[in-house]
Formats: structure tokens, sequence, C-alpha cells
């Protein structure tokens, strides 16, 4: 039986009239990679404020390690390792300094802790006399990572981790956090990057303030059940507004450079499809591909925001 | 313990990483004091002066000698008549014009009120009236010399200026910028060096830490303790060098109030970054709000007697007005804490205000 490091309960945090978190509820397994996923302004970062014990909610309670954000936020701050939005390190400090001023402020000991960060700080090594604020984006990410770990946290919280990071270095901090879980490290994590999803255990879906919902990545795109059709077009704008228009369409919206299409029916026949494919050219729409795939996390995303913003 | 040194630690680093700062922390009062001591001066060099001498006799000779004695006047032109001490003024070759009435010493001697006139140029006022007086003083106290001849030994009357009797500047300025620097390092470095860690998103991370408030608090200000410390060294031993201004009270109670003022000075920086978000903000505030007042309404260059009722009333919230009189005090007059202990007062109250204003407003969360 795996127990809770993370458990929020009717959360609600309001700066002025913006509602920034409105009802969260979630739970973060011990061992586990969650992901808040959801765009800017979603209420990640206030969320994670409050389980960093630097907000407190207006309403409801989170746990972290079992202690209380407000009541407890001492004896939580020593077993959280926190990565901020904009990456913390002082840009006139070296890549050593840095590592080695985090480590001291938590009393933790470079050497001691060492074999946590050894893959990461083997990269950063050729560059530890560099000053921080010189360092490439991803290189700074891996710094960022080191000094939140190095007094080898319990959980570890990463706000948008691999925003303004380039694709290979994102692609290796995401392997990163695949070893620490390893380690026993319990990781919270957002990001805007619906792609980035799969990478965790579980994900909360969040949008304006409210998570819509919380299950694995596999079993949140199967929980997509109309069926998907991607059409690739010339005109994308025309096609749009004619798809919107045809009598069976559930939703239309452009993925990248092509268009999901989901039916009102519960299944498509390879006749339906051909309706569909004559419809769009008697509205001399060019359609250069059109066929099923299988949903994505970005479609249960849109469906359930949808969904939401309509009831 | 081991955190704490490991952060003061990161802090002087910030503060030797950047030359730019440090240069200007050094460099400024070292130029403020070479400007003010030699270039900005309020004393009397000399001046150029025109003489219509309408008695040529041994009384109105001897002033003139007189004259030409003191550093301050320089005889260039003997007119003969009165315009043509206002054309020499008019062409600027002489900025004051002494004039003799006739038959000086006859009415000197007499006591029949000898006619001296003085005239200055006072298209610049400040220097015209300083030339006056000195001008006066001089014939006064020649007058003086004469009235009260060796054979009549009487009463003589002397005129000295205490303290400072060569009226120089540097005696207002030093002081005066030992309380500016300090004011300008402690607060707003301190302001900004705090601010800078919120701007840049560390400070989230500095209170997720173990780290108390007090000590990040304390970990940020020692270092700018210590380089205030430094600073009103620097510019005492310049002063005393250069300037050889006199130090005429105990350096033990010039440190203590030098110290108070600095923590003073620190909790205001403190305070400041409690209100500011942005190191502009705190920036604007410590210049607009503690600067400005400190130069101009501590007494630093305008006497606080000669301002309006008002501005008195401001003037006396100003920490450094007090913090000015105390240095005056030691540095200059060499008085003790008997006659200092109320300034002494009102800075450790405002010290304690402050210190408790910025414990209220710290936070040990982000809001």
């Amino acid at each position: 039986m795996q127990s809770t490091v993370v458990r929020i309960e009717h959360l609600v945090k309001r700066f002025g009239d913006v509602q920034a978190l409105d009802d969260c509820n979630a739970e973060v397994l011990q061992g586990e990679i969650f992901g808040f996923i959801g765009p800017d302004g979603a209420g990640k970062t206030t969320l994670f404020r409050i389980l960093t014990t630097l907000l407190t909610p207006d309403e409801g309670r989170a746990e972290v390690l079992g202690l209380d954000v407000v009541d407890d936020y001492r004896r939580i701050r020593p077993q959280l390792g926190y990565m901020p939005g904009r990456f913390s390190l002082y840009h006139d400090l070296s890549v050593e300094e840095n590592l080695t001023f985090f480590a001291g402020i938590f009393d933790a000991d470079v050497q001691q802790n060492y074999e946590l960060i050894r893959d990461l700080y083997e990269q950063l090594a050729p560059f530890k006399d560099r000053r921080a604020g010189k360092l490439s984006g991803g290189m700074k990410q891996k710094l960022a990572l080191c000094c939140a770990l190095i007094h080898k946290p319990q959980l570890l919280v990463l706000d948008e981790p691999t925003t303004g990071v380039d694709a290979v270095s994102r692609r290796e901090f995401w392997d990163m956090l695949g070893r620490l879980r390893e380690h026993g490290i319990s990781i919270v994590v957002s990001t805007p990057y619906m792609d980035e999803a799969r990478r965790c255990d579980r994900i909360a879906l969040i949008q304006d303030g409210r998570i819509l919902s919380t299950d694995s990545p596999q079993a949140l795109s199967r929980s997509y059940r109309r069926p998907l059709l991607s059409v690739r077009v010339k005109q994308s704008f025309a096609a749009l507004r004619a798809l919107r228009e045809f009598k069976h369409a559930h939703s239309v919206y452009s993925f990248g450079d092509a268009l999901h299409y989901s039916d009102a029916r519960t299944t498509l026949t390879g006749k339906d499809i051909s309706e569909l494919r004559d419809y769009l050219s008697g509205r001399s729409i060019e359609v250069e591909e059109l066929h099923p795939i299988e949903p994505t996390i970005e479609d249960s995303f849109m469906e359930l925001s949808t969904e939401r913003n309509d009831g | 313990m081991r955190a704490f040194a490991g952060f003061v630690r990161k802090e002087f680093r910030h503060i030797i990483r950047d030359p730019r700062t440090l240069l200007i922390l050094f460099g400024m009062p070292v130029i403020q004091l070479v400007l003010f001591g030699f270039a900005i001066s309020t004393e009397l060099r000399t001046s150029n002066l025109a003489v219509l001498d309408m008695s040529r006799d041994e009384v109105s000779g001897a002033i003139l000698d007189r004259m030409r004695d003191s550093e301050y006047f320089n005889i260039v032109e003997d007119v003969g008549s009165e315009e043509d001490i206002n054309a020499a003024m008019q062409a600027g070759r002489v900025k004051l014009g002494l004039i003799f009435g006739p038959g000086f010493a006859g009415r000197f001697s007499s006591g029949d009120g000898a006619a001296l006139r003085i005239v200055t140029d006072a298209a610049d006022p400040n220097t015209a009236r300083l030339l006056q007086s000195y001008a006066a003083a001089i014939v006064r106290q020649f007058q003086r010399e004469q009235l009260n001849a060796p054979e009549t030994p009487g009463m003589r009357i002397r005129t000295a200026l205490l303290f400072n009797p060569l009226l120089q500047s540097v005696y207002m300025f030093v002081p005066g910028l030992i309380v500016v620097v300090l004011m300008l390092v402690s607060a707003l470095m301190t302001s900004i060096a705090i601010t800078r860690e919120k701007e840049m998103g560390t400070m989230e991370v500095l209170l997720v830490s173990p780290l108390r408030p007090f000590q990040i608090i304390l970990g940020k200000v020692l270092p700018y303790l210590l380089l205030s410390c430094l600073i009103a060294a620097l510019i005492l031993v310049l002063s005393q060098t250069v300037f050889a201004l006199p130090f005429n009270g105990s350096m033990l109670l010039f440190w203590v109030e030098c110290l108070l003022f600095i923590f003073t000075s620190l909790a205001l920086g403190i305070f400041i970054s409690t209100v500011a978000r942005t190191q502009q903000v705190a920036m604007m505030v410590s210049l607009a709000g503690l600067l400005m007042p400190t130069i101009l309404l501590s007494g630093f260059i305008f006497p606080i007697e000669n301002m309006p009722l008002p501005l008195q009333v401001i003037a006396n919230i100003i920490p450094a007005r007090w913090f000015l009189e105390i240095l005056k005090g030691v540095m200059i007059k060499g008085l003790g804490i008997q006659q200092l202990w109320t300034q002494t007062a009102v800075i450790v109250f405002m010290l304690l205000l402050f210190t408790g204003l910025s414990i209220r407003k710290f936070n040990i969360r982000l809001q």
C-alpha cells in the first residue's frame, strides 16, 4: 500500500477578484511522478506555492508528507526540494558556488548526496567555474535541479521545469526524473506541454483553477470515447467553419497543422467518412488527408474543458 | 550556523562580483569629499577691490594697508570718482569698493564720525554679504586697536570663531558626508539587495530552506554593515590626512554612534524591501524617501533654524538630522555623551521603531 505524500482537499485561493484555485482536490502517492497539466494561468504556480508553504489557502486544506501546510510549515520545508518557475539561481555565482550555497542553507553536504545528482552534475562539471547567468537554458535547468536535490528531499516540487528549454534537454530532464523516482523521491511537476504528460505516472488536468480530471495518462486518453478524425486541408480556416457546421459534428479544433474532428455519433463507418469527405469537397475544400486517429491527452483536455465551459 | 556562514559568504561574493557598485560605493565618498573640500567652497578666496580715497591721510592709508595684508583682498584700482567704482564693478574687475570720505583722519581721531563706505557687487548676494562682513571686520579691528592705544590699557574686544576658527567648509561637509554615505550604503544597498532576491525568485527557495527569516535578513545586512564601517573609516582618515580636520571628541563614542545610525539605516532598508517588490521601486523609494530628505533637511546643506516651521517639523523625523548633530558634536566640539544623550535617545527610538516595523512586515511566506 503506497502512502500519500500530498493530499489537497477543496482548496480555494483568491487574489482579489481573481479566483486562482477553485475547489481543487488531488492526491499524490509515495514514489510517483505526478503531473499538473494545464495552460499558463491555470493556477499551477499558485497550487505549488501552497504546497511549498509559501502561500496559505483561503479555504480547504493541503497536507504535504502528512503535515499541514499552514500549521506545520516549518517541519515541511526542510524535506522539500523546490524549483520555482524561473530557475532560481544566483547568476553572479558560479555553477559550483550555487550548488555549495544551496547545499549549505539546507545543512547538506555535497559529497554525501553526490550519488543523487551524479548524472546531472557530470554534465555540468566542465562548466563548474562558469557563472550561472552564462549557462544555456538547459544547463540552468540541470543546475537548478541539482540545487533542489542536494539535500535529498522527500518530495520534489518542480514548477514548469521545462519551460524555455530545448527539446533534447527536455527529454534528458524527464529521463532524469524517472531515475529519481527509483531513488524513492516523489515528484510533483507542472507543465503546459501535453506531450510531457505521458512521462508522468498520473496527471491532473487543470484549467482556470479547477482540476478537470485526475488519472494515468493512458486512462485519460482512453476516457475519450468519441470517434476522432484527423483532417489535413489547405484552407484550414474555411474547413474549420465548414466542419463545425456539419450536421454530425461534435467538436472541431486545430491541432498543430491538422484539424481534429470528433463526431457526435458513437461509431463511424467507412461510408460516414466518405460522406464527410464529399461534404468538404462540396464546399470546394481540397482534402489532403482524412483518417481516424487514436485520441491523445490533449484531445481529452479539450473535451473536458469544453464540457465544463458549456455546462 | 554553518548555513548562516555560507549565506554571508554568498552575500560578500555578490558585492565583490559587482565591481561597478563597489567602485561607486568607495569612489563616491572620496570624490564628494574632494569636491566639497576644495571646489565647492563657501570660503572667500582673494577678491579684487577698488578704492576711492578722498582723504589720502595716515588713517585711510593704514586701513588700506590692513586690507592689503589680509589674504582676502587685493587692491587693484585706485580711482577718482564713484562712477569709476561702478564701472569697474560692471566690468567685473572688482567685487568691492571702499570709499573714504574727506578729512578721514581728523574725524576719526575726534570721534566726529569718519565716513567710510563699503560697496559690494550684490549680483552674487552670498559673496557680497561675506565680503562686506570681512571688510567691516578688518576696519572694526583697526578701529579697536586705535581706540585702545597702549597708553590707555583698558578693555580689549576680540572676536573669535569658536571650533572652526578659519570657517572652513570641510568642518561642515565631513560629518554631513558621513551621514549621507552611511544612509546610502546601509539603506539603499540593503533594500536593493533584498528585493533582488525577490525579483530573481531566489527568495522563494530561501524561504523554503531551513534558514529562519532573521538569519536571511541578518545574512543580507551583515556585509553592508561592514562596508558602511569601512567607508566611514575611509572618510575619517581622508578628512584628517588631506584636510587636517581635528578630531576633538571620543573615538569610541564616534563609532558607537556610527553603529547606531548604521543599524537604524539598515532597519530602514529592510523596511523598504518588505514594501517594495522590485529593485527599481526599492531604489526610487530609497532615493526620494531617504536620500533627498537626508541631504536637504538634515542640516547638512541648509541650517534647520532657517527653515519654515513645517519643514523644521519634518526635519525632526529624519534620523540623519539627529545623527548629524551628534557627529558635529563629537568630531568638532568634542562633546561627550552627557551633552548628546537626547539626540542619541531619538536615534535609539527610531532604530527600535523601524526594526519593529520590519519584523512585523517581513513575511515567512510570499504574501
